[in-house]
């Protein structure tokens, strides 16, 4: 059975201009042990999503979905109190700045410890022993003498591993990472990734990685996700997409990484800028910026379906024999200039 | 070859730290001896994690600080101590590209004002003619001419890099510094501004000294490559070497710890611990307490930078790894 079952799921936002959706029509499946990667550029409702499934989307935002199932119990009906029972227990997140996310006020031992003694009961002396083997299993140093120092007495990479000691202390199900490394230095982020799959090893737990550095999927998930404006555009195994993209977002987006076109002057760009709330296209979201647009792409969105092992959302995959003579008869008009 | 408009020579920042009351001041190196030089037309790269002292490195050669130690050569003329009123001509010749566009543009200004002000301040030019300069930079770096009249936070944030670049350029340099200009903006941003960057180059022989911790990008855009480590420069040298044959340990774990969609799993060399203090540096060799390779020559004996396989590296056992990577 799967652990993380979503249908249809949409986020949305009441803003003065009308009503923002931040994610749109989101379906995925997560199995125990999986990891999976979450692609996309920033405000293409990577973080919302997984936020929903954590239930911490804020007032006025909106939550629709026609499912959403938490190893078999339904999170949309469930209530506040027994919400909060299953988030930092059996679903945890790790947040991208670590510095920003602990409490300034209290030591990391108080922060660790309040997470056990309210999801695992312990009592002080049981918090305290299970913090310092939490805070030796993420590798940091004399860890028992690190109980009392506050967020700022210790360096980004270490509070991060602070915030994974945390989230994994209560043996989550489900781990969500919302950019874990990026605001680390490069070898600090090895240090990190490496840590956070050895973890996800020992205790097969599924894993959720959001990102938008292609590279730390590429390392890490199995499963890559890539999303666009509060869509998922294109959903297939890692090393398919990687090898062969289906989309053509997704195509260009690998295109656009300077590692991708070495030897090149110039690099590959996707002209235009992502749509916002004001101009959200009638037809395929990317068609604006689509090298492929044609007039049934302007005026139609497509459906997400599934497409060589995975999902798509395209009219035109890259790998279908008779996308080209499809291009055709649908009056091809290729993207707009660049604005 | 021409000559080179930077050219810098053992430059060193020290900074005082006060402990306390009583205690002593701790000297803090920041930057210990850094020696460059840049070409018209060619990209120096800057590579180096946080607490390096690669920000320092810019902030010396933009004259913003006075390096405590050596000598630094901007378009033929001494920067350190100028000739005398000749400190407002080189303030022209060098120009910064900050990293993050949304704080670095004042929200009170429209881009036309943003534009104009070096003119305004630097040149004796009528306000006719600082339009028309504008508004023909605009246009250089793919800004539409109705946007003179709009405010920062109207742009998305590739745009408002563009206007960054627009108005570090008013004044004609003939260096510009960019600290990490594109790692606050997406890829496919990040691409269109960085084939803006290489095209302005092509045009006008800018040099840039282009600091960053992408390698994917420095190794796009620059020519020469400097890696930073703690002040102190461990390898120092033209890209494609550096890139195709690291021969410092640090180096090498740099590239090795940069995620790449290659597919090609490479051995990844992680590093142990993080950055030394820089109040209190190791006595020997600054790499020495993260290196994998370490001896009890390290601890105590700085290695000095040399000439190896056309790059300079600074470490005792450079040569073992060059015959390693050769057999």
């Amino acid at each position: 059975m799967a652990l993380l079952e979503i249908e249809n799921l949409s986020v949305e936002f009441p803003t003065q201009g009308g009503v923002m959706r931040a994610v749109d029509g989101v379906s995925l499946t997560l199995d125990e042990g999986e990891v999976l990667g979450v692609v996309g550029e920033s405000g293409s409702g990577k973080s919302v999503t997984m936020l929903a499934v954590m239930g911490l989307i804020p007032f006025p935002g909106r939550v629709k979905a026609d499912k959403l199932t938490f190893n078999g119990r339904d999170l949309l009906t469930m209530s506040e109190s027994e919400r909060r029972k299953l988030t930092g227990k059996d679903v945890a997140m790790i947040f991208q700045e670590p510095t920003t996310s602990l409490n300034p006020s209290f030591t990391i031992g108080f922060q660790l410890a309040e997470t056990l003694r309210l999801h695992e009961g312990m009592d002080r002396k049981a918090a305290r022993r299970r913090a310092i083997e939490l805070l030796e299993q993420v590798g940091i140093p004399s860890a028992e003498s690190r109980l009392s120092a506050f967020p700022h007495q210790l360096s980004g990479g270490m509070n991060q591993r602070v915030m994974i000691a945390m989230a994994i202390a209560c043996n989550p199900k489900l781990l969500i990472a919302d950019e874990p490394t990026t605001a680390l230095d490069v070898t600090i982020q090895a240090q990190i990734l490496d840590l956070l799959m050895t973890l996800q090893k020992e205790r097969n737990m599924a894993l959720v990685m959001i990102t938008h550095n292609m590279g730390v999927v590429a390392e890490t998930a199995r499963r890559v996700m890539v999303m666009y404006a509060g869509q998922i555009m294109e959903e297939r195994s890692a090393a398919d997409l990687f090898d062969s993209p289906q989309h053509p977002y997704t195509a260009a987006l690998l295109a656009a990484l300077p590692e991708r076109s070495e030897g090149a002057t110039r690099l590959a760009t996707i002209p235009g800028v992502v749509p916002g709330l004001y101009d959200r296209p009638r037809g395929c979201l990317f068609s604006p910026r689509c090298a492929y647009a044609t007039e049934h792409s302007r005026n139609v969105r497509p459906d997400l379906r599934p497409w060589a092992g995975g999902q798509i959302r395209c009219h035109y995959p890259l790998g279908d024999p008779n996308r080209n003579a499809e291009i055709q008869a649908d009056h091809p008009v290729g993207a707009e200039a660049a604005s | 070859m021409s000559a080179p408009i930077v050219e810098a020579k053992g430059l060193k920042r020290v900074y005082e730290v006060k402990q306390g009351l009583f205690k002593e001041p701790g000297r803090l190196q920041a930057v210990g001896g850094i020696s460059f030089s840049i070409e018209p037309g060619k990209t120096l790269a800057v590579v180096g994690e946080s607490g390096c002292g690669k920000s320092t490195l810019a902030r010396m050669v933009t004259l913003i600080e006075k390096p405590t130690e050596g000598s630094l050569t901007l378009d033929g003329m001494d920067a350190v101590n100028p000739p005398a009123g000749k400190a407002k001509d080189l303030r022209r010749t060098v120009q910064f590209v900050f990293q993050n566009p949304y704080g670095s543009l004042n929200p009170r200004k429209k881009v036309g004002t943003i534009l104009e002000e070096p003119l305004a301040i630097n040149t004796n030019l009528p306000s006719g003619e600082r339009t028309e300069r504008a508004r023909a930079m605009m246009a250089k770096v793919g800004l539409r001419p109705e946007h003179y009249n709009r405010y920062p936070h109207m742009f998305s944030g590739g745009q408002r890099q563009r206007i960054a670049i627009a108005r570090a350029l008013m004044l004609s340099p003939k260096l510009v510094v960019a600290d990490e200009p594109v790692s606050a903006l997406d890829v496919s941003i990040q691409a269109q501004v960085l084939n803006l960057l290489a095209d302005l180059q092509a045009e006008m022989g800018l040099a840039y000294l282009f600091i960053s911790h992408d390698l994917g990008v420095v190794r796009h855009i620059a020519h020469d490559v400097l890696v930073m480590y703690l002040g102190h420069a461990v390898e120092q040298g033209p890209k494609e070497r550096i890139y195709a044959r690291p021969l410092h340990p640090y180096t090498q774990a740099l590239l090795s710890s940069t995620p790449g969609i290659t597919g090609v799993k490479r051995k990844r060399i992680v590093l142990k611990g993080e950055l030394p203090s820089p109040l209190n540096p190791p006595q020997g060799c600054v790499f020495s307490t993260r290196c994998p390779y370490v001896t009890d020559r390290c601890k105590v004996e700085r290695p000095q930078p040399r000439l190896l396989d056309g790059r300079y590296v600074a470490c005792h056992y450079a040569e073992n790894f060059l015959k390693e990577t050769a057999a």
